[in-house]
């Protein structure tokens, strides 16, 4: 009847006591070894999916012989906890964001790269390289590009009669005649595509979030006309919601949940080996007389923090690895995961990206790419997300949601531009 | 420096009642040491028990809420120390009480609170009554409603969202509505209707209805048989009207304590709502919460930390005056007769 007496139970829990404590100690390590005065630089990338990047860039790390870098391997929320770190002395050196933000770059929270840059600059990829650049300086180094594209499932579209759709219009048919009792048309995430979608629709239709002479560029009524036909893809039932993973995760259209999924290029090799031939790759279509298919690229940059106490050898390293060795950037971006070289000059050179569904998601970046301008705040993305959000699922009225939007990104474009 | 007072405390030691002995006169004045001290040293016990505590709560809870008082009237984006430049006086209160999504917010909690505390209250008192007048096996069915209480809320939201509400054929909600020839439902995608406060209320109330149940059942065990029997002996008929004369209003009490406890619990009310809404692009603006709201304000990829503490300070202002109005409601404190 005892069960567990009452020694083991404190024994027990003086074990897990223990392991949170060591757990927590882990946590705390900053890399450094005591407190920042160690020589070494400490380096930080987030958690890769793909099996051998870690052991990878400690690889790259190594290598240089001009200082020691320890390399932090950071599961969990990494944009959350690069922006705590970045607040106090414990942070990284170099680390790699998804960024680096506006306000990171306004606040003095990353330093300026542009000497170690400019030698190659032609040479990176222009569109993702651009939201790195403020009042012509660079902050971050483009590391790889990674791009979203339109997955279909060849066979599906044969057997319904469905030509792979070239204009929004067919798209929202093409995705209501594949939805059947079992599996529905598309998959643009389990939130109905109001978080990956971003500016996609817009560009599509002709627009851009903000526009090169920096003022709000969707204030049009063609951005209501293709939101709505967004809304009109949920209303029709032909969207996949509530799937067990969601856009970035293959796992929904290779396991027929779906006949077509807005994914990454990451995905690709994946749905290759489950799918062999039977798959094909779109941009996302065009809408309208001004539209243009659309891809969003974006690329992780290496940045040195502003808080670091060895900015030269944190900056020296920084351009070693993303600018110098080039055969460390093109192993990196090929070898584990499924990336475009942010370099033009490796893209060209790399074998894998040449044929089939990679050579088609290649010209879809060079000839359609779009990145999220640096003038597009967070601020920004919270506010036309929850429009597009209300949009595609409550049916409101996209005018008047899209005019909230261009208000709060006009009282933005105001902030950032008064610092 | 010890021998008078060790002297002094001897005494207090053997004869109780005897702490007089201190008061200067007798003995003359102690110093400022053992005053500090204490007699029998108690306050350096005092402070040996609480002082880490106090510590803890000062560093941990008081000073960062003076600073985030202070940093809620900065413009402090990516930064917890702003310069002086960086004063914007109130304007950061006067932008959060007119952000529309804020608002919406504070009304969603509203509704979830209206509905979560009495549909708790009424569930966790009706297994209470149940459990009760069980005859055999009582210990077992008290343990089985208690247990969800020990899962935590961030494994139950994934269990909920990922296995029996989930939007595909084969979740378990889907699998039985598909028994009756039933479509699939997106249970956390669909707005219209709004099958999310489905899935947000199950969770919570599979986790607490158990505790509370506990509360009551340790209330109605409290309730004095000579009551039933009285009541009996006048005429009452057992069930419905013994229940409203004699067992709720004997359920007082611990009414009101469930009753402050639900209140806050959906005050604090954020787990549940991040990780079974949530994803990496963000979070839907239906179903939002003050405290995920927030969170996404000052610590996500916003890093607006001057906002988010302007909008703390406003939702702590409306859970002090919220909780001061009930407990003058309830009566709270005041001696019962």
């Amino acid at each position: 009847m005892t069960g567990i007496d009452r020694r083991r139970l404190l024994a027990a829990g003086g074990g897990v006591a223990a392991a949170a404590a060591l757990a927590t100690a882990c946590g705390s390590n900053t890399g450094r070894g005591g407190g920042g005065s160690g020589p070494g630089i400490s380096q930080w990338y987030h958690q890769y999916g793909e099996p051998g990047v870690e052991r990878a860039v400690k690889r790259y790390a190594a290598a240089y012989d001009k200082a020691s870098v320890s390399v932090q391997w950071r599961p969990g929320d990494y944009d959350r906890q690069t922006a705590a770190a970045l607040l106090t002395d414990a942070g990284p050196d170099v680390f790699e964001v998804n960024g680096p933000l506006l306000d990171q770059i306004q606040g003095g929270q990353v330093v300026d790269l542009t000497a170690e840059v400019e030698p190659v600059k032609d040479d990176f990829n222009q569109a993702v390289l651009a939201p790195k650049i403020w009042q012509g300086k660079i902050w971050g180094i483009p590391q790889v590009i990674d791009m979203q594209l339109l997955y279909y499932r060849k066979s599906l579209l044969k057997d319904a009669g469905v030509e792979p759709p070239q204009t929004l219009d067919e798209l929202v048919d093409a995705a209501k005649k594949l939805t059947t009792k079992k599996a529905k048309g598309l998959f643009l995430g389990n939130d109905g595509g109001v978080g990956v979608l971003g500016g996609t629709p817009l560009f599509a239709a002709g627009l851009s979030l903000i526009g090169e002479d920096g003022k709000v560029g969707f204030d049009d009524p063609a951005a209501a006309r293709t939101l709505g036909k967004i809304r009109q893809l949920y209303a029709d039932k032909s969207l996949l919601l509530g799937a067990p993973t969601d856009w970035s995760d293959p796992a929904a259209f290779i396991q027929g949940l779906t006949a077509m999924q807005w994914s990454g290029l990451w995905a690709l090799p994946q749905i290759k080996k489950a799918l062999g031939d039977d798959f094909g790759v779109l941009p996302f279509p065009k809408d309208g007389a001004g539209g243009k298919p659309s891809v969003p690229v974006g690329a992780y940059g290496s940045a040195v923090s502003a808080r670091s106490k060895r900015k030269a050898e944190a900056k020296a390293y920084a351009k070693w690895l993303w600018v110098d060795r080039t055969e460390y950037q093109q192993d990196f971006a090929l070898s584990y995961g499924f990336h475009i070289p942010a370099r033009i000059s490796l893209a060209k050179k790399a074998k894998e990206l040449r044929e089939g569904a990679a050579a088609d998601a290649v010209r879809f970046a060079t000839d359609h790419g779009y990145a999220e301008p640096l003038l597009w705040t967070t601020a920004d993305r919270t506010a036309y997300q929850d429009a597009l959000s209300r949009i595609i699922k409550d049916g409101a009225n996209p005018e008047s949601e899209l005019k909230t939007v261009v208000r709060k990104a006009n009282a933005e474009l105001e902030r950032v531009k008064k610092k | 420096m010890t021998g008078v007072t060790g002297a002094a405390e001897g005494a207090v030691k053997d004869v109780p009642g005897a702490r007089a002995a201190v008061v200067p006169g007798g003995f003359g004045r102690p110093s400022l040491g053992a005053r500090l001290l204490g007699p029998q040293r108690r306050n350096l016990w005092f402070w040996a028990f609480v002082g880490p505590f106090a510590i803890g709560l000062g560093l941990f809870t008081y000073v960062p809420l003076v600073w985030s008082v202070y940093l809620s009237f900065f413009d402090a984006h990516n930064t917890v120390s702003p310069t002086g430049e960086e004063f914007v006086g109130l304007d950061n209160y006067a932008s959060m009480l007119t952000d529309d999504a804020f608002l919406g917010s504070l009304g969603t909690f509203l509704l979830f609170t209206v509905f979560i505390v009495p549909a708790t209250y009424a569930l966790s008192l009706a297994l209470a009554l149940m459990v009760n007048r069980l005859r055999f096996a009582q210990a077992f069915f008290r343990s089985v409603f208690f247990l969800p209480t020990a899962c935590s809320y961030v494994v139950a939201a994934v269990i909920w969202k990922l296995s029996i509400f989930n939007g595909v054929r084969f979740g378990l909600a889907n699998t039985v509505l598909g028994w009756f020839g039933a479509d699939q439902t997106a249970w956390l995608s669909t707005t219209d209707p709004p099958w999310y406060w489905l899935v947000i209320v199950t969770v919570r109330l599979w986790l607490q209805a158990g505790f509370y149940m506990i509360l009551f059942l340790a209330g109605l065990q409290r309730i004095s048989p000579q009551l039933y029997e009285a009541a009996a002996v006048d005429g009452a008929r057992p069930g419905w009207q013994t229940f409203r004369h004699i067992t709720f209003p004997q359920l007082r009490a611990t009414s009101v304590a469930v009753v402050l406890l639900l209140v806050i619990n959906a005050f604090q009310a954020f787990d549940e709502f991040y990780n079974l809404l949530s994803d990496a692009r963000g979070y839907p603006p239906y179903a939002r919460p003050p405290l995920v709201y927030l969170y996404y304000t000052a610590l996500g990829r916003d890093q607006n930390l001057g906002l988010g503490s302007a909008g703390a300070v406003i939702l702590a202002l409306i859970i002090a005056v919220a909780t001061v109005v009930q407990a003058r409601w309830f009566g709270l404190g005041r001696k019962e007769d």
